[in-house]
């Protein structure tokens, strides 16, 4: 019943460690497979993403023991030196697994805070290894309680709300102007980094037309195929201006490419139709003063970081929240588990009690010998009954104790003093 | 049971206004629409309290001047609940249900004066006064619509990003939306318009041309026409159209207010 986890993330790991220890789906597929057929684990799930590789499981034997076994696992199977890999790895038992896979799905220790893709990789993660068989009920209900923090997490919170990069940033203030994109024109200038980022976004939005213009014909045509744009001759400002909704700038140039008169005159002529320009250059490609003229939108590149940082110390502040659906969460499943528990523990001290009578019974076999052997099985009976009886009141009490802590304990006394060195249900 | 309906109708737009306060902050679909059902649920309670009060006056909602600013905010509400259902945005309910609260409250929280007796009955005024209204209310909605939009459009020209405006309505959708509300308010207006002309001419066999609530109503129906066509222009489209459509309904408040009571002989009945 107890939960162990080996695995690394980016916080532990460098990239070079995270890349040579990452799963494919094929590999999550064959290590759960062998770690069940090698008898280290008994239920098992593998969670690999670009940031981690995790091995979630539930252990025949002691959860320490199994933990050593899977970290040589890991090393062997990605043929990593032990030496090189343990001290990235971390291993967590039962609570802190629990709540170390709840804060995973909700985002809590994603590298991008609050990042929703992790949610979707978790629920991933569980549909194959439960498709291949490779959860039980304890890991089955973790990952069905995880999927569940993540969602409330995401509903309740602010945490995955608001863009977190610059290029989220300068498409979703493009939707606070036009609203859906999926009508609007975009043109592209240049391709630096973060302007293939915001191109991207748009294409995932749908924008309906793109239009690409570079100073060298060559490069325009490549971007054109690339984004999947139409490409504009270098100059044309009038055309160009004429066409678009917003404008994604990133030219490496010295001097300003669009400068105040060009886009005032385009502005006339496109009727003073609402423009957005994204200046991702540095040194800026369109003239700041352009932020005067009306109903131009101007937001250079520290514009766009500025808006991440504010939004970034808000999903900060909600930190505390999602960390007590967290721990709500945590708390419900080991109540769940100690629950599950109580009750193995019960049916094996129920078993043990039976043996134990059965026996007493057989060592005083002579002192029972004048018993005719209905009357013999009728005080075996009674026997059974007065121990059930027994066992009756303090089983209800363990079964209906609220305290998460209390339950806890009693688990553990109850296998302290009962069941020590004897199997473990 | 008056008492019941005013009760249940504070009740109702006070939850919807939360809900959607709500659903402005955290951006939860399910808050915005426990707003709406709630703003409907307001509606309904709302119309029973217009109705028990018209039935202790003895007399139509409108025929004094709390009754019809209580009319002109179910309307309001109204009007706000069919543009809502039109473009699918909730975020603007945070900013029209206190004012329709704010006219409800004002309304049936005052004691119920001595009522004027008119000769304004039947079923041409009745609609004559209630589309009036509800061209009031349209009208109204249009001038809280253009204020979120400047407020929107500074916000996103100083670059002061907060929380809230990630949840707000985009700019061009606000503009829409009051487009869409001022061309509400004028059909109503000038059919209410004209059954007013139609009423006075059934009574009197007379228009009164002199009276200043015609010229008030002329003055409204041309700035509101003019913003129409202005929004769509080039020199006008944005912000300057929105600042036009909150004068016109500085102007459509003096002539609700100012003329009805000092300067109109035809529509003075509170």
């Amino acid at each position: 019943m107890e939960i162990v986890l080996v695995g690394l993330n980016h916080r532990t790991a460098p990239v070079e460690v995270r890349e040579r220890v990452s799963f494919t789906v094929e590999q999550a597929q064959q290590a759960a497979t062998e770690l069940r057929e090698r008898g280290i684990l008994e239920e098992t799930l593998v969670l690999s993403t670009c940031n981690r590789s995790e091995v979630y499981g539930v252990p025949p034997e002691d959860v320490r023991q199994s933990a050593g076994a899977l970290a040589t696992y890991l090393s062997s199977f990605h043929s990593v030196a032990p030496e090189a890999l343990s001290p990235s790895l971390y291993h967590h038992y039962d609570r802190e697994a629990v709540r170390h896979l709840f804060r995973v799905s909700s985002g809590l220790d994603s590298m991008l805070l609050g990042e929703a893709e992790i949610l979707g990789q978790v629920r991933e993660a569980y549909r194959m290894a439960h498709g291949n068989g490779g959860t039980g009920p304890v890991l089955n209900r973790l990952f069905q309680g995880a999927l569940e923090v993540g969602k409330r997490v995401r509903s309740e919170t602010e945490l995955g709300a608001r863009p977190m990069s610059v290029a989220s940033a300068g498409v979703k203030l493009a939707e606070r102007i036009f609203g859906k994109l999926n009508q609007r024109t975009a043109l592209v200038l240049g391709a630096g980094t973060i302007g293939e980022q915001v191109v991207s976004q748009l294409r995932d939005r749908d924008v309906a037309h793109l239009y690409v213009m570079n100073r060298s014909r060559e490069k325009a045509d490549q971007l054109a195929r690339e984004f999947g744009g139409k490409v504009i001759p270098w100059g044309e400002w009038d055309h160009a201006l004429s066409l678009p909704d917003l404008v994604v700038s990133s030219v490496s140039s010295d001097d300003p490419v669009l400068v105040r008169d060009t886009v005032k005159q385009a502005m006339a002529a496109r009727k003073n139709r609402a423009l957005l320009l994204m200046d991702l250059g540095v040194p800026r490609n369109i003239d700041p003063s352009l932020a005067d003229l009306y109903n131009v939108y101007l937001y250079n590149l520290d514009d766009l970081t500025e808006i991440v940082r504010q939004n970034r110390a808000a999903r900060e502040q909600e930190i505390p929240h999602a960390e007590d659906i967290v721990d709500e969460h945590v708390t419900k499943f080991l109540s769940w588990q100690a629950s599950v528990e109580i009750v193995g523990l019960l049916d094996v001290l129920r078993t043990r009690v039976r043996e134990e009578r059965a026996e007493f019974v057989r060592e005083r076999m002579e002192m029972l010998a004048h018993f005719k052997p209905e009357e013999r099985e009728k005080i075996e009976l009674l026997m059974d009954e007065l121990l059930e009886k027994l066992l009756m009141r303090p089983a209800e009490k363990l079964r209906g104790e609220k305290s998460l802590h209390k339950k806890i304990q009693n688990v553990d006394a109850l296998r302290d003093l009962f069941l020590k060195d004897r199997e473990k249900p | 049971m008056d008492r019941l309906y005013l009760i249940l109708t504070v009740v109702a737009y006070g939850l919807s206004l939360s809900s959607y306060l709500r659903y402005l902050i955290t951006g939860k679909d399910v808050a915005g629409r426990v707003g709406t059902i709630l703003l409907a649920v307001g509606l309904c309670a709302h119309y029973f309290a217009l109705l028990e009060r018209s039935r202790g006056l003895h007399t139509v909602p409108y025929h004094d001047l709390y009754g019809s600013l209580s009319l002109f905010g179910w309307l309001l509400a109204l009007t706000y609940l069919g543009l809502e259902v039109f473009h699918r945005q909730r975020s603007v309910g945070a900013f029209v249900v206190p004012v329709v609260i704010a006219f409800f409250l004002f309304s049936h929280l005052a004691p119920a004066g001595r009522i004027v007796e008119t000769p304004a009955k039947g079923i041409a005024f009745a609609f004559h006064v209630t589309l009036s209204i509800l061209a009031y209310a349209a009208f109204g909605l249009s001038f809280v619509l253009s204020i979120i939009f400047l407020a929107e459009q500074r916000l996103l020209r100083t670059r002061h990003m907060g929380a809230v405006i990630w949840r707000l309505p985009p700019l061009e959708l606000l503009e829409r939306m009051s487009q869409s509300s001022v061309i509400v308010g004028l059909v109503t207006i000038v059919i209410g318009t004209a059954l007013g002309f139609l009423w006075v001419d059934r009574l009197q066999g007379t228009v009164l041309y002199y009276d200043s609530k015609y010229l008030a109503t002329i003055l409204v129906l041309v700035f509101y026409a003019a913003y129409l066509f202005l929004a769509r222009s080039a020199a006008w489209r944005g912000a300057r159209a929105s600042k036009l459509c909150v004068f016109n309904f500085l102007l459509v408040i003096f002539s609700f207010t100012a003329v009805n009571l000092f300067f109109s002989h035809s529509h003075r009945y509170f």
